[in-house]
């Protein structure tokens, strides 16, 4: 037996029945949040800002509120998969089943992801119907949020591990993720920064994704598309090292 | 023991928890196919370790386990697809139907969906009625059952049962039994680990006696109870005798101090041993063999357990 592709269904087919069960608060939540986004910053305030590049204002911010969603909810659905199984116990199931980290990513990250997703698409639709957007590369904006999606699922994937507590399974997407994506350059372009602010911006993971984002929506962003690409594959490498070194070792998995 | 009967080889196995705390001493057990086996030991023995290291939560930090011949280090994936698992707690999605969890528990483990095989563990474990019942509605019994169903869900050909019936009441325990008893009929190899000697007793054909992570004794059930027998009676004699009298040999029986005192070991747990102790008595004073004091006890396994643990721990504290 090498691969157990029956298994890793089965885990995402699960995982994916559970978020369902919760479907009306985990669809809803997010739409109602980027609507009020929408409305107070695209609508209101956006009126009176002026961009490079003669670019609306609600348009701009579209691709930063999508990104604000897929990093927050990917990773708190990933981090909450693993975390449940770890708190009730059920976790001896998968560690005793023919299920190994490919098994495990494809269900549980898939899954996560999968939900990613529909809320983009749930999003977007929302955004449509409160102003005008259009997507310049919709194939390339389509891969780009899957790539965003499977890399910060595999994030939750690696927090819900991490975590021993329901504390500390918040505290990463509050205390981080959160004022990473505000400072990233969600409602604005960094070139607007006055110094240093705009140098220390660049080391701020997120400011790379939302760009990237942003390019395949409006054909021009901050940094050129390449090196955003380059950045969001470079953080996804990462997270996979870390999960295969996780499983390899057993660490927060077996005693 | 032939080679091919043997479906879980463990030999010299420790497990050190990263806390230094010692969990298993170079443990080796062997597991014959077909078998009901009981590992027997108090809390903190070590059971849980050891069913830890072949199922996959812990990892052994020495010695080999095979399982169905083959590594389990190497070949873990195909060993784990035929080895079932019901842990002592209660865990699973609780907001989760009955026959959606069984579903996703034979899924897991690799195997097509069946639904002809998901109704017959349900209905073999009385839960079909139930199946569409989301678990935490469940009572705790039901619950079990529903750990048990998902162990059976994709057919294991070896199973281990973590205390089964810890904190079940005594008709639940019974019904347990059963069913234990309906899958060694269908050929499944059962581990099953308890600190009721009672279970151990009604279950097993042999029992595996652990205690401070290391294996006291091994031994077919009925050997041991050969051996100690199930009832013991100590006649004290008046005359001590050279030899047990021709006429006595139907009984079990033997001579202790000196000739002085003529011991029964027997029975089978039916009451046979009571009541070849009373012909006894009467055959004894038939021949004139006076005796001046009759004590008896049944023996249990509890006796043997009491035993070895003291052993042990004697041992411990000579060194």
């Amino acid at each position: 037996m090498t691969l157990n592709l029956r298994g890793a269904y089965a885990i995402w087919k699960n995982e994916v029945m559970r978020m369902f069960r919760t479907a009306f608060g985990s669809i809803l939540s997010p739409v109602i949040t980027t609507s009020l986004y929408l409305v107070v910053f695209g609508a209101a305030i956006g009126s009176r800002m002026e961009l490079p590049g003669g670019v609306e204002y609600g348009s701009f911010i579209v691709p930063g509120l999508l990104m604000l969603t897929l990093l927050t909810e990917s990773t708190s659905n990933a981090s909450f998969g693993i975390y449940m199984p770890k708190f009730t116990g059920a976790i001896y199931e998968l560690l005793s089943a023919p299920v190994g980290v490919v098994e495990t990513l494809v269900g549980f990250v898939g899954a996560a992801a999968a939900k990613s997703l529909i809320l983009a698409a749930v999003i977007l639709g929302t955004a449509a119907l409160i102003i005008d957007y259009e997507i310049a590369h919709p194939v390339l904006a389509f891969f780009y949020i899957l790539l965003v999606a499977a890399t910060f699922s595999l994030l939750g994937f690696i927090i819900g591990l991490w975590a021993n507590s329901f504390e500390k399974l918040q505290i990463v997407p509050l205390l981080i993720l959160m004022p990473l994506t505000f400072l990233g350059g969600t409602f604005y372009s960094i070139d607007i920064l006055p110094e240093p602010w705009r140098s220390v911006s660049l080391i701020n993971p997120v400011v790379y994704l939302v760009n990237g984002l942003r390019w395949t929506f409006l054909g021009q962003s901050d940094f050129p598309i390449a090196v955003s690409l380059g950045a969001t594959v470079a953080f996804l490498l990462i997270c996979v090292g870390i999960i295969a070194w996780i499983f390899k070792t057993g660490w927060r998995l077996r005693e | 023991m032939a080679m091919s009967d043997v479906i879980l080889d463990i030999r010299g196995l420790d497990k050190t928890y990263a806390g230094g705390v010692k969990a298993l001493t170079n443990v080796d057990l062997q597991i014959r196919k077909g078998e009901i086996f009981a590992l027997l030991g108090p809390n903190g023995a070590g059971k849980t370790t050891l069913i830890g290291s072949v199922c996959g939560m812990v990892r052994p930090t020495g010695g080999s386990i095979e399982v169905f011949g083959k590594d389990l280090s190497k070949s873990w994936k195909a060993i784990r697809q035929r080895v079932g698992l019901v842990p002592q707690e209660l865990s699973f999605d609780m907001f989760d139907k009955v026959i959606r969890q069984v579903r996703y528990s034979r899924g897991m483990f690799g195997f097509p969906p069946d639904e002809a095989r998901v109704e017959e563990v349900l209905k073999s474990l009385s839960l079909w009625d139930k199946r569409d019942v989301s678990i935490r509605e469940l009572s705790g019994g039901m619950k079990r059952r529903v750990m048990i169903a998902k162990a059976l869900a994709h057919e294991p050909e070896l199973l281990f049962l973590d205390e089964p019936t810890a904190g079940v009441d005594v008709e639940l325990r019974r019904d347990m039994w059963r069913q234990i008893d309906a899958l060694r009929e269908r050929g499944v190899t059962i581990i099953l680990t308890t600190h009721y000697i009672e279970e151990a007793e009604e279950m097993a054909d042999r029992v595996g006696v652990i205690n401070k992570g290391q294996i006291l004794l091994v031994d077919d059930k009925d050997s041991i109870m050969a051996r100690l027998g199930r009832t013991e009676a100590h006649f004290t004699l008046e005359k001590p005798l050279a030899e047990v009298p021709a006429t006595l040999t139907k009984y079990p029986l033997h001579l202790e101090g000196e000739g002085t005192c003529l011991v029964y070991r027997g029975g089978d747990g039916t009451g046979k041993g009571k009541r070849e102790i009373a012909d006894l008595a009467q055959q004894l004073v038939r021949e004139g063999l006076t005796y001046t004091g009759l004590e008896t006890r049944d023996s249990t396994l509890e006796d043997i357990f009491v035993d070895l643990v003291e052993d042990n721990q004697a041992k411990e504290t000579v060194q």
